[in-house]
């Protein structure tokens, strides 16, 4: 079986490219860090599931990504909505349920979605938005806009009906749609060993679809990047989709309700020892990139990510008159005269 | 105006859309290169090619996800599900993603698409291929639901279910595929949310759907020329929009309402109706409401079974003279 496992410190990206993923990475991080203080604080309600461990695989496809590319990602979807560019004020006003959110309270964490970046929507059924990013793809491929969908989605989704009906369709279409498995090793509580035929969910199967196997380090933004741009080249060259497992890890439970206590004890703190933020700052430092840009870096984002909570904490709730509106194209709710 | 049979109007109301809009594409399984299993589609692909009308894997999911994802980045997909019982397969992307993702979304996205499918009884295809299930769809904010009785309406609110910009679900009674019918010539469209007055009488007013429509018309006509109770016959052709005004002037002036439902008993489409003229039109009632619909059981197969299971022209007469004489 063909492995495509680039060794990273040997993928020449270039210090801008580097930069920027580095960036990402932080907003991300720190981003998501603020969503988990600001629902101890009750700011938030409802549910988060958040990708705090998992941000270099957000972050390498959103810088190799072109403007109009389309992401379809799932309710773990706060990152990737983020790397499209979405306002993080919107992100963080929608999961405190603020008129400035991005879908005016209406989604909520689970659903976020910003159609001006790009970020075609967060979806909550497990696997649903595979066939939807296929359809995307269709409609590149149709009117042949050399657009890419890139759908995002976790272990567990390999093991669900509508992955399956993707993928074949996908591939007999020969549409430019890249599927990137994010494992973190567990389908919510239970390990994804433990219910999968097969060690590489998504790899192992990809020679079902006549495609080649895939797996990179999702903790290595620069091996993301690298194999995100091949697989985008490949579909906008009229190549056909991809299928990527990137192997990482959540350093959170899987839900905010979830503590992570299943895991065996160590488990975490090895996948720390790779945490992707704080080893790509040190190959930064390797590369000859000095303390004091990082660190000039590292206070921007989290400016970025104190003024967003700001804005947000003083968007006013939204208006009980949003309750039926926009259920149809012409605004309203309407379901008789 | 020419005479085409309901499976004709399909493709002729597909072909038009197709002819006008580029955008505008058809997929589905058996589609393009059969010509559909109930033969509903035949020569769309030697007319529009197999770029725009496209045969699918037996993928429900795949085929009603690729339509959203196409509807929501600039086409018109016109999807086809074989049988309408195969939308429980498929059920997520209807009820969870298309229904919601405009609201979810406060507007972002918009999804003009279409999902055409075979609806309900009277082919002896048994439980999982003959069910009417319009009323799964009716109760989902968020999609429109169409059920056309005649070859133009077929055309017609086909054509305007393509235009809208919103998610519509296009019920075709299969056993009336065969049907023939007057079709208005060239472009052609209708308007959804339009209820039609088939027939008017002073006694009661039959509120009807689909293959339901005819055998309304059939009980009205035995009705009046041998019993004496004159009906006025409503085709409701759309149950979201659903033309209320039309049905709640209609009662008021008859007193009585009496609906015709292929669907099982519980929440079929007719108790809707029936709580919208109790709340707004009661002091208007001459009696009770009545609702004839299939019993509550999956549809049995045998000829004999099935005719007795969808309501009948010989059960609705006699269900209407129990309550009215």
């Amino acid at each position: 079986m063909k492995r495509n496992k680039p060794a990273a410190a040997e993928i020449d990206i270039g210090r801008e490219t580097r930069l920027e993923l580095y960036r990402l990475q932080l907003e991300l991080r720190y981003c998501e860090k603020r969503a988990y203080d600001l629902f101890l604080q009750n700011l938030i309600k409802g549910t988060s599931h958040l990708s705090l461990g998992q941000e270099a695989i957000a972050a390498g496809f959103g810088v190799a990504m072109r403007p109009d590319d389309w992401t379809f990602c799932t309710y773990r979807g706060h990152a990737h909505t983020l790397a499209r560019g979405a306002s993080m004020e919107g992100v963080l006003g929608e999961l405190m349920g603020r008129q400035c959110g991005l879908l005016g309270g209406k989604g909520g964490s689970m659903h976020l979605t910003d159609v001006t970046k790009g970020a075609m929507g967060s979806y909550a059924i497990i696997g649903a938005h595979l066939p939807v990013a296929a359809g995307a793809a269709w409609s590149a491929q149709y009117r042949g806009t050399e657009q890419v969908a890139v759908c995002f989605f976790g272990d567990g989704t390999a093991n669900i009906g509508a992955f399956h009906e993707a993928l074949n369709f996908s591939a007999v279409w020969k549409l430019p749609v890249v599927y990137v498995c994010e494992n973190n090793l567990y389908m919510e509580y239970t390990p994804i060993s433990a219910v999968t035929a097969v060690e590489h969910p998504a790899a192992d199967r990809a020679s079902a679809y006549g495609l080649p196997s895939i797996v990179v380090d999702g903790n290595d933004a620069d091996a993301v990047y690298k194999v995100a741009s091949d697989a985008l080249a490949k579909a906008r060259a009229g190549g056909g989709p991809s299928l990527i497992e990137a192997m990482t890890y959540r350093h959170s439970g899987h839900s905010r309700a979830d503590p992570g206590k299943y895991r065996p004890e160590g488990e975490l703190e090895k996948w720390l020892l790779r945490d992707p933020v704080v080893t790509y700052r040190e190959r930064l430092l390797t590369l000859g990139i000095n303390e004091p840009t990082l660190k000039d870096m590292e206070a921007a984002a989290m400016g970025k990510v104190d003024r967003a909570t700001g804005i947000a904490k003083v968007s006013p709730v939204p208006s009980v008159d949003d309750i039926e509106k926009n259920v149809w194209a012409d605004g309203g709710s309407a379901w008789r005269n | 105006m020419a005479e085409l049979t309901y499976r004709e109007a399909v493709a002729a109301g597909i072909a038009q859309e197709m002819a006008r809009d580029e955008r505008v594409v058809f997929l589905g399984e058996d589609v393009a290169h059969a010509g559909g299993v109930f033969k509903a589609t035949v020569g769309l692909l030697e007319k529009f090619g197999p770029r725009r009308v496209r045969d699918c894997p037996i993928s429900e999911q795949a085929i009603l996800g690729a339509a959203m994802g196409a509807a929501m980045t600039g086409l018109k997909p016109i999807a086809e599900i074989m049988f309408s019982d195969f939308l429980a397969v498929c059920w997520d992307i209807v009820a969870n993603e298309i229904a919601k993702t405009r609201y979810m979304t406060n507007g972002q996205i918009t999804l003009p698409l279409v999902i055409r499918t075979a609806n309900g009884a009277g082919s002896r295809f048994g439980a999982q291929h003959s069910q009417a299930v319009e009323n799964w769809a009716m109760m989902i904010p968020g999609i429109k639901v169409v059920a056309p009785a005649f070859p133009a309406d077929v055309k017609g609110l086909l054509a305007a279910a393509v235009r809208d910009p919103n998610p519509v679900l296009f019920f075709e009674q299969k056993s009336l595929y065969s049907m023939k019918g007057e079709v208005p010539d060239g472009e052609y469209v209708d308007e959804l949310g339009k209820a039609k007055v088939l027939r008017r009488g002073k006694d009661c007013t039959i509120v009807a759907l689909a293959l339901m429509v005819h055998r309304a018309l059939e009980a009205a006509e035995i009705l009046e020329k041998e019993h004496g109770i004159a009906c006025t016959v409503i085709d409701v052709r759309s149950l979201v929009p659903l033309d209320t005004q039309t049905i709640l002037s209609e009662v008021s002036r008859t007193g009585r309402l009496v609906t015709v439902e292929e669907n099982p008993r519980l929440c079929g489409w007719g108790a809707e109706v029936a709580s919208i003229v109790a709340d707004e039109c009661f002091w208007d009632l001459d009696g009770p409401i009545l609702r004839i619909t299939t019993p509550h059981v999956p549809l049995p197969s045998a000829d004999l079974l099935e005719d007795n299971t969808i309501p009948s022209a010989a059960r609705i007469v006699r269900e209407i003279r129990a309550k009215i004489d």
